[in-house]
């Protein structure tokens, strides 16, 4: 299995404006990747090879003209197959999009190309970006470049899968409950869930209007900044210097997200806290006093969300889901409205807690899953002697900061043994 | 509408449907109501 030896997008930028690389060699050796291994991790739906090819060549010769369009210029990048590329279909990894061509752009993808970065192709996911194992799909279970028996997370997986298994430099995926940072942790990558509203979600197939987010999946913090720019349309911008991590003050709120950790995540995670204290870091224990309701208060806006976008077809195209999305968006079709009104009034009380925590504080510090990447059709996992959900599990960290849209960046922070764990400050 | 009301309702309207495979998920929604009505946050029409 052949893992990531590309370039990082800073590393690929000097290269090109040093005359070392092309855009077009880099493009080539990424659809070389994909050539070769997608086929057995599933990763691409749409592999945009002769688009691709051109829109390199063209990359290159503005460079040679004096055209330089900034740090994303040149550089291949793929994009989760829930958002709109003119000219081609938004699948959702579902059977009931069949037929669908976009009739343009979504605005992220628009600031993409003004931006020079060049587009191999639309990556697999969790079927309606439902799900958090990228395995519900209608193409097929994506899978994990580290272990093929693994699931890559989701429901960004492709997009995480694209990047460890160098078939892009970067990826834009999105994040209704983890989507982008969940595959980030799996596969051991960076997942930016930037705040609420940033980035544009028009021309992004909705999970849930009220907690989706389109962000980046990429190699180092520094590319998923450059790429988290250019999706807010400014491509100029370069990646600030590392912050020093000396006189930071950081906020571990271990009650209920420390509550039920694998064991190896729960080392790593700790190790990861006292490298941070040995660089001079403050960590102070905090607690978020209604995380317990975090749960909840997803679940009956999410659910309800999710149910009326699809309210339709689940009436007239049921059997094109896969059953297990099918049946979450039956579930929530039962939320009655008093109660997706007291899940309103819970995302406030947890934005309250989490602004009063980030107050006192420069960032939280948390583990992004409690687990490695699970096994592709395991419903359960043993979590510390106690059997778990896998989807529970998955996304029991990551929610909070779609409830109150806080920014969370997936970082890793160490291998257990069979997979990346990751820590998330927000 | 009290939540085993609610839940005996939808239960019964899943097997109406044929979807008897969304049971554990309507269970599973029951207790998430339930933590959510037992929430501190919530409103109480006597104070």
């Amino acid at each position: 299995m052949h893992m990531n030896t590309a370039l990082t997008i800073e590393e690929f930028g000097r290269k090109l404006r040093a005359r070392e690389i092309t855009s077009e060699q880099m493009t080539e050796q990424c659809l070389q990747r994909i050539e070769a291994d997608n086929a057995r991790l599933n990763t691409f739906i749409l592999v945009l090879a002769d688009q691709a090819r051109r829109q390199a060549r063209e990359a290159d010769r503005e460079i040679v003209s004096g055209h330089d369009r900034g740090p994303l210029h040149g550089a291949p990048i793929s994009i989760k197959d829930l958002i709109d590329i003119r000219g081609v279909p938004t699948t959702a990894a579902s059977r009931v999009r069949e037929g669908h061509i976009a009739e343009r752009d979504a605005p992220s993808i628009t600031h993409l190309r003004q931006a020079g970065a060049v587009v191999v192709g639309k990556t697999n996911l969790h079927e309606f970006a439902f799900g958090t194992t990228s395995e519900d799909s209608a193409f097929g279970p994506v899978r994990n470049p580290h272990d093929p028996s693994r699931s890559p997370g989701g429901s960004s997986g492709g997009s995480a899968a694209s990047i460890v298994a160098g078939m892009a430099l970067a990826s834009v995926g999105t994040d209704t409950g983890g989507s982008i940072r969940i595959p980030a942790a799996a596969c051991g990558t960076v997942g930016l869930k930037p705040s609420h509203g940033e980035v544009s979600i028009d021309g992004v197939v909705p999970m849930s209007r009220t907690f989706d987010h389109v962000g980046p999946l990429a190699q180092t913090v520094a590319d998923a900044c450059l790429v988290y720019h250019a999706l807010l349309g400014d491509s100029g911008a370069i990646a600030p210097a590392p912050m020093p991590v000396s006189g930071l003050r950081l906020a571990v709120p271990r009650k209920y997200f420390c509550d039920i950790l694998d064991d190896e995540v729960r080392a790593q995670f700790d190790a990861s806290l006292e490298r941070l204290r040995e660089a001079g870091a403050r960590v102070d224990d905090i607690e978020i006093h209604h995380a317990a309701d975090i749960v909840p208060v997803y679940v009956h806006i999410s659910f309800a969300d999710a149910a009326t976008y699809h309210a339709a077809t689940l009436e007239t195209m049921a059997e094109r889901y896969t059953e297990p999305v099918r049946l979450r968006l039956e579930a929530g079709r039962y939320v009655q409205a008093e109660d997706y009104v007291r899940a309103l009034a819970g995302r406030e009380v947890l934005r309250r807690e989490v602004d009063a925590a980030l107050a006192q504080h420069d960032a939280l510090v948390l583990p992004t899953m409690p687990i490695a990447a699970p096994l592709i059709g395991a419903n359960t996992v043993m979590v510390s002697g106690s059997e778990q959900p896998v989807r529970n599990m998955m996304l029991r960290l990551t929610q909070l900061f779609n409830v109150t849209g806080h920014p969370a960046l997936a970082v890793p922070c160490g291998s257990t043994s069979v997979e990346y764990p990751a820590a998330a400050p927000a | 509408m009290t939540i085993d009301q609610w839940l005996q309702a939808a239960l019964a309207d899943a097997d109406r449907r044929g979807l008897p495979a969304l049971k554990p998920l309507l269970e599973a929604l029951a207790r998430a109501t339930r933590a959510l009505r037992a929430a501190d946050f919530n409103d109480d029409a006597t104070k």
